[in-house]
């Protein structure tokens, strides 16, 4: 009976009158990969910066690694890696010296601290480039250098605040296939935050977040199945003639979804031949049809009734009034 | 909660009413707790860094020391011609030499201060934030840093003192270079507390220069501090700067083979009502603002989330 490496109950942190996190309950098993996806603006990264004790909790409890974020700070830090959105290296040092530097922080013993220092460097593929300015670094460079500091000190946790973001999509897929090998290999609890739904796929459970709540938690095939349809998209001139028509022959309830008419249905290829044939003509033309499989995107649109593309459009403002008041 | 009874609790556990917490040093886990030589050892990595930096940073180096020349030998020749007459045959530049002295270290450790705001900026601050040490630790690595650094610029215009007549002996030299530590040491600390609450690069180094150039004019540096108007002598006494000046020059002085008038009238020393302020107890004076500062920017990077 392993204690999880995270628990959480009753979570919560406002920031004066807005609240960013109201009241969350997870547990994250050892070993596990753990996504937290949802719109910018949804409470991940101020969730992430309490469990790494960055951040104190309005309200509500969290144990990460056996160790309690409030009472037991330090302890939680010596047994975390962090690697945040923003780059927290000196630019001004080589990969070595900021390594080196890190060790010293977390008061690594010496003797541990060159092979420790090869083998991360080696896990990342960095080795070569070990006595270069970081500031010569590539961003995917940057990043993994990032993730290998984070592991110098062997944490128990592992957290990845958007690892990926800012990152051409070739880089994001290369981080990603190292961060998938650490899950195996190295016994290693991942915590991460994402808005990209394509990555979520890579974690074995996933929370969805929306306005500071966890709407759903389950692996991302379970919920895919939970949704069980399909969905269609339908491109005509007149967006509400076409879903009032829908509604009236098809008795389907569309919504408007990244600017289309769009609706669930349980199997999407034999609808399309009925909805041509029941199609009256007074209704307007339909210009094209797409069908797709339920994805992460479609298990976020059930549960929060948006896409998370429009829901970051939404919260935008939201996000700005709240960074501005944690800058100061 | 099963894991917990496989290790009877330790009574620190138990009094504290939380139990968990020795049940999981799993073997291979390598960073131990918080200790003494922990902090000494993240004290001297931050310290380290300074050093690393500042000697990649060669431009750094040489631009500082375009200030201390412009005054020494072009505004103190250039006044020269003009105050002969009162420096009883002492050369003008061998009167600001201390005060040059003084200000090549202080801009040095200023802009040494100035590099926690880049870190901030840049994101390197919060590395060492989260870091599982106090942040005194990393604000003393930093303060030591930065008089560090600036004591090797002090090095520099102590080396340029046989062109303007000052001859070292050993004792001269150590004691100016300890009174250069001293006071680079409490400037940055001074940076330091400014850092903690100016979080912008533009308005901190405004603020710098507001609180730089009327410290060293008032300090004395390029005049005797007696026989001044009250206004400026009130002024003077209150500077922190003059604390720091004068020992610098009456150690100088004190090796300078001139005229008791002389050195009556070019090295007078600062007076409280009339009592001769010893330099011991002026260093004292620079060293506890010092430690004023630097115990106030420790606390306000404490209370930083």
């Amino acid at each position: 009976m392993d204690e999880p490496a995270i628990s959480v109950t009753g979570l919560a942190k406002s920031y004066g009158e807005i609240e960013a996190v109201c009241g969350i309950d997870f547990e994250v098993a050892r070993g596990e990969t753990f996504g937290f996806l949802g719109p910018n603006g949804a409470g991940k990264s101020t969730t992430i910066n309490m469990l790494c004790t960055l951040a104190r909790p309005t309200s509500g409890s969290a144990r990460v690694a056996g160790f309690d974020v409030v009472a037991e700070r330090d302890r939680v830090r010596r047994n975390i890696g962090l690697v945040f959105q923003d780059t927290t290296l000196d630019n001004y040092l080589t990969a070595e010296q900021n390594l080196r530097l890190h060790a010293e922080l977390y008061g690594m013993p010496r003797e541990t601290i060159a092979p420790r220092m090869k083998t991360v460097q080696e896990m990342l593929q960095l080795w070569e480039r070990r006595d270069s300015l970081v500031g010569t670094f590539s961003g995917g460079m940057k990043r993994r250098l990032e993730i290998a500091r984070g592991l110098l000190h062997s944490p128990r946790v592992l957290f990845l605040d958007e690892p990926t973001i800012g990152l051409d999509p070739q880089t994001r897929s290369s981080i990603w296939s190292y961060i998938s090998s650490l899950g195996r290999e190295q016994d290693i609890t991942i915590f991460l935050t994402t808005h990209y739904m394509d990555e979520a796929e890579y974690c074995d459970r996933i929370a969805i977040i929306d306005r500071g709540k966890i709407v759903v938690l389950d692996t991302p095939e379970a919920l895919k199945a939970s949704v069980g349809k399909d969905r269609v998209q339908i491109h005509t001139d007149d967006d509400e003639a076409t879903i009032a028509a829908l509604r009236e022959r098809f008795g389907i309830e569309a919504r408007m979804a990244e600017g289309v008419v769009t609706f669930g249905v349980a199997e999407g290829e034999q609808f399309v031949p009925r909805l041509f044939d029941e199609w009256d003509p007074a209704h307007p033309p339909i210009r094209s049809v797409s069908v797709a499989r339920p994805s992460l995107d479609d298990v976020f649109m059930s549960y929060t009734g948006s896409t998370i593309r429009d829901a970051e459009a939404g919260s935008t403002d939201m996000m700005r009034n709240m960074a501005r008041m944690m800058s100061r | 909660m099963a894991t917990e009874s496989t290790v009877p609790p330790t009574p620190a556990a138990l009094a504290s009413g939380s139990g968990s917490a020795p049940a999981h040093e799993i073997p291979g886990l390598h960073v131990p707790s918080r200790s003494v030589r922990g902090e000494l050892r993240a004290i001297r990595a931050v310290w380290r860094r300074e050093l690393i930096r500042f000697s990649r940073d060669r431009l750094r180096i040489l631009t500082s020391l375009v200030q201390p020349f412009l005054f020494l030998f072009v505004l103190g020749t250039g006044l020269s011609t003009l105050v002969s007459s009162s420096t009883h045959g002492v050369s003008f530049r061998t009167f600001i030499y201390p005060g040059v002295l003084c200000m090549a270290v202080m801009f040095t450790a200023m802009f040494s201060a100035a590099s926690i705001v880049w870190d901030r900026e840049f994101g390197f601050l919060r590395e060492m934030m989260v870091a599982p040490v106090r942040r005194s630790s990393i604000v003393l690595g930093k303060c030591f840093g930065g008089a560090t650094v600036a004591g090797f610029q002090g090095v520099i215009v102590m080396a340029i003192g046989p062109l303007v007549g000052v001859h070292y002996t050993l004792g001269l030299a150590l004691e100016i270079f300890a009174l250069q530590l001293l006071l680079a040491f409490s400037i940055t600390a001074f940076g330091m507390m400014a850092a903690a609450r100016v979080t912008q690069m533009q308005s901190f180094m405004a603020l710098m220069q507001m609180a730089m150039m009327p410290m060293f004019f008032l300090s004395g540096a390029l005049f005797p501090v007696n026989k001044l108007p009250a206004w400026l002598g009130v002024l003077n006494r209150i500077d922190p700067l003059t604390y720091a000046v004068d020992p610098m020059r009456r150690a100088v002085f004190a090796h300078l083979d001139i005229a008791p008038l002389a050195r009556r009238a070019l090295d007078p020393g600062v007076t409280w009502w009339g009592w001769h302020v010893p330099g011991l107890l002026e260093a004292a004076v620079v060293a506890i603002l010092g430690l004023v500062m630097l115990a106030v920017a420790i606390a306000e990077f404490s209370s930083v989330e």
